[in-house]
């Protein structure tokens, strides 16, 4: 190995993916900008959209409720419904969202209530529809209250104290600190994300250096010269590392920019209470996964290579990189399930391991036993990844395949 | 008339020598293919050796292991008294390669390609300047030397090709098919910077399927087929050899194996 032969390739290929508009686009554009416009934007968007649906008086219809105009004048005085006629196909309708859920009374409710007697009250809603489900909510609350009431009233009727119904309180108290509550919300979706930034920053570059200097025809006259081909293939690395964890640096940066002005906008309009709770992120918890990327953006960089390395031209390498995304987003999706959770057997599972490990560091847990095998592991497949991608640039009949 | 020059880098002996050379690939549809079927010749400084062969008869094969591209599967190549299995590196300081296209770094300027492959061919920095600045004059690239190549015409990138060869001032020079795919103007470029080569004492192998570009610049002419050397001679000695004067026909009776 000859240092000063991969410096001047690593800086060849470092200045010549710098000046290409795609690797910028990769590397900078996607990071800084695309990334917190996806997760704030999408995230306040979907806050709007639900905020909007809350704030909507849902239409809802009353089926039934014969000789009963208390309760019928009562849900008609609700501020938060908006009272349909009723209509035949009534589930139909909600089908159509023509109107958003349907109460059915049984006949005579009002007297049924009043004597006593048991009454049973249906609500309609389609399930998994937010305003049906917030319309039925509403028609829910309404006649809970309704039932209170009812219960208190008789209670009163017989002299009873309303509190024999309450003989104790129940209060859930939370002992997360405020790192961990964000941080088991943030947890499970930015390793996803910064893995996938690991990849994709790592992606162009390294089919650039391999296929695409195949298909210009500068593989050959690289090869000519008198370096050995493993300074050659390591110059290449490091320079497809270093996009890789370019990339991971700066969706990192950019994220916390974006979560540091969030923070600030929110700060005005919730309580400090609730600030501390929902936007603390643990720094040592970022910083522990971006060690343990280490490992996995040599791996994939390597990977890379050797795809870019096999394929003949730049067209084939991306056919390849499809099914290599899909390889990686299922291990890596598979650590956001609820209930999968850090053990021995899956600590040796590639890219699952370090999806759950960093969960768990971002959210304050630090298991170092697990933390050490799993680093340790990571390490090996990294090595076993490069070692193949360089024996591969020892083969002509992979540089030459035709 | 011939100028006898003495290379500092490599000393008299600058000579490209194969005996017995053979590349066998192994194809999973056509099984085993002798690409380069023991083949012997011998270039010499001074001289220009053309390589001449229809499309897939070896040619650029026989280049690439000449230029250690490839190992061979048996045999020996000599080039510039270093063994090709042994020393492999060494012989890669030794020689310049251009092969058909321009291929270049289309993102970096002219000046930053052949800095690259000074440095990458173990040029010292300050005599790698001296080197770019004569190159860059003998070529006349002073005008666009700051240009990125994918901002220049094939005239100049072909220019710069020729420099990123020269860099390093080797003593052997071998062109896979240098002038496919040119226009007439560059590729007379291309065929001056050959003779070019000649007149500096420099070793010359060339591949082409050519004929007049083979007739024109060609010491010493070696016609190739399916992976095996039917012939080798000067223009003189085959014209001879076989009663007909156009080398086409030679060439056709040769590969037709007629007498």
């Amino acid at each position: 190995m000859n240092g000063r032969a991969i410096r001047i390739v690593y800086g060849k290929e470092l200045r010549d993916s710098l000046r290409d508009r795609r690797t910028i686009i990769s590397m900078i554009v996607v990071p800084v900008l695309v990334m917190p416009l996806l997760m704030f934007g999408g995230g306040s968007l979907m806050f709007k959209t639900m905020t909007k649906a809350r704030q909507e008086i849902p239409r809802v219809m009353i089926i039934g409720g014969e000789n009963s105009p208390k309760a019928l004048s009562a849900l008609h005085a609700a501020k938060n419904l908006q009272i349909v006629p009723a209509a035949e196909d009534f589930t139909n309708q909600i089908v159509e969202k023509r109107v958003r859920a349907v109460v059915k009374l049984p006949p005579d409710f009002d007297a049924a209530i009043a004597g006593g007697e048991k009454a049973g009250v249906e609500i309609y809603e389609y399930a998994g529809e937010i305003k049906s489900g917030f319309a039925a909510e509403n028609l829910d609350a309404f006649f809970r209250n309704l039932r209170d009431a009812t219960v208190q009233e008789r209670l009163e009727r017989r002299g009873v104290p309303v509190d024999v119904l309450k003989p104790f309180t129940i209060q859930r108290q939370n002992v997360a600190p405020p790192a961990k509550v964000t941080g088991s919300l943030l947890g499970g979706i930015l390793p996803y994300i910064i893995i996938m930034m690991c990849l994709t920053g790592a992606m162009y570059p390294a089919l650039d250096v391999t296929a695409g200097e195949k298909e210009r025809g500068t593989m050959e006259t690289i090869l000519c010269c008198p370096v050995g081909r493993t300074d050659l293939v390591l110059g290449k690395f490091l320079m497809v590392f270093t996009a890789s964890v370019g990339t991971v640096v700066l969706s990192l940066l950019s994220m916390g920019a974006t979560f540091h002005v969030a923070k600030r906008a929110m700060a005005h309009s919730l309580p400090q209470e609730a600030l501390q709770t929902v936007a603390t992120i643990d720094i040592g918890g970022v910083a522990g996964m971006f060690l343990m990327l280490l490992p996995v953006a040599v791996m994939f960089s390597a990977l890379l290579l050797m795809v870019g390395l096999f394929s003949k031209s730049f067209r084939e390498a991306q056919s390849y990189c499809g099914p290599l995304i899909l390889v990686a987003v299922v291990p890596t999706v598979a650590a956001m399930l609820p209930g999968v959770e850090l053990n021995a057997s899956l600590a040796t599972v590639p890219l699952l391991n370090v999806s759950l490990v960093c969960k768990e560091m971002i959210s304050g847990a630090w298991h170092w036993n697990y933390i050490l095998l799993i680093f340790g592991s990571a390490c090996l497949y990294a090595a076993a990844a490069l070692a193949a991608t360089v024996w591969m640039f020892h083969r002509e009949e992979v540089l030459f395949r035709s | 008339m011939q100028t006898v020059i003495v290379h500092l880098q490599t000393g008299p002996i600058i000579v490209i020598e194969t005996h017995q050379l053979t590349k066998v690939f192994r194809d999973r549809k056509r099984g085993e293919v002798r690409a380069v079927d023991g083949i012997n010749f011998r270039c010499e400084p001074g001289r220009i050796y053309g390589l001449l062969g229809a499309n897939g008869a070896g040619k650029t094969t026989t280049l690439r292991l000449l230029a250690t591209l490839l190992k061979p599967s048996s045999g020996t190549v000599w080039v510039a008294g270093c063994d090709a299995v042994r020393e492999p590196e060494k012989i890669r300081t030794r020689i310049g390669f251009l092969s058909t296209g321009t291929a270049l770094y289309g993102r970096l300027t002219a000046r930053e390609t052949v800095e690259y492959f000074g440095r990458l061919h173990g040029v010292a920095e300050d005599l790698l300047q001296e080197r770019i600045r004569e190159v860059f004059s003998t070529l006349a690239m002073g005008e666009f030397e700051d240009r990125r190549c994918d901002k220049l015409s094939s005239g100049m990138k072909q220019k710069v090709s020729i420099a990123r060869t020269l860099v390093h001032d080797p003593p052997v020079m071998i062109f896979d098919e240098p002038t496919v795919g040119l226009d007439v103007m560059t590729a007379r470029t291309i065929v001056q910077f050959i003779r070019d080569c000649r007149q500096q004492g420099k070793t010359v192998i060339v591949s082409t399927h050519v004929m007049s570009e083979a007739e024109k610049l060609c010491d010493r002419i070696g016609i190739i087929d399916r992976g095996r050397l039917l012939v080798d001679g000067t223009l003189a000695e085959l014209r001879t050899q076989y009663g007909v004067t156009d080398l086409e026909d030679i060439f056709v009776r040769v590969v037709e194996g007629q007498p």
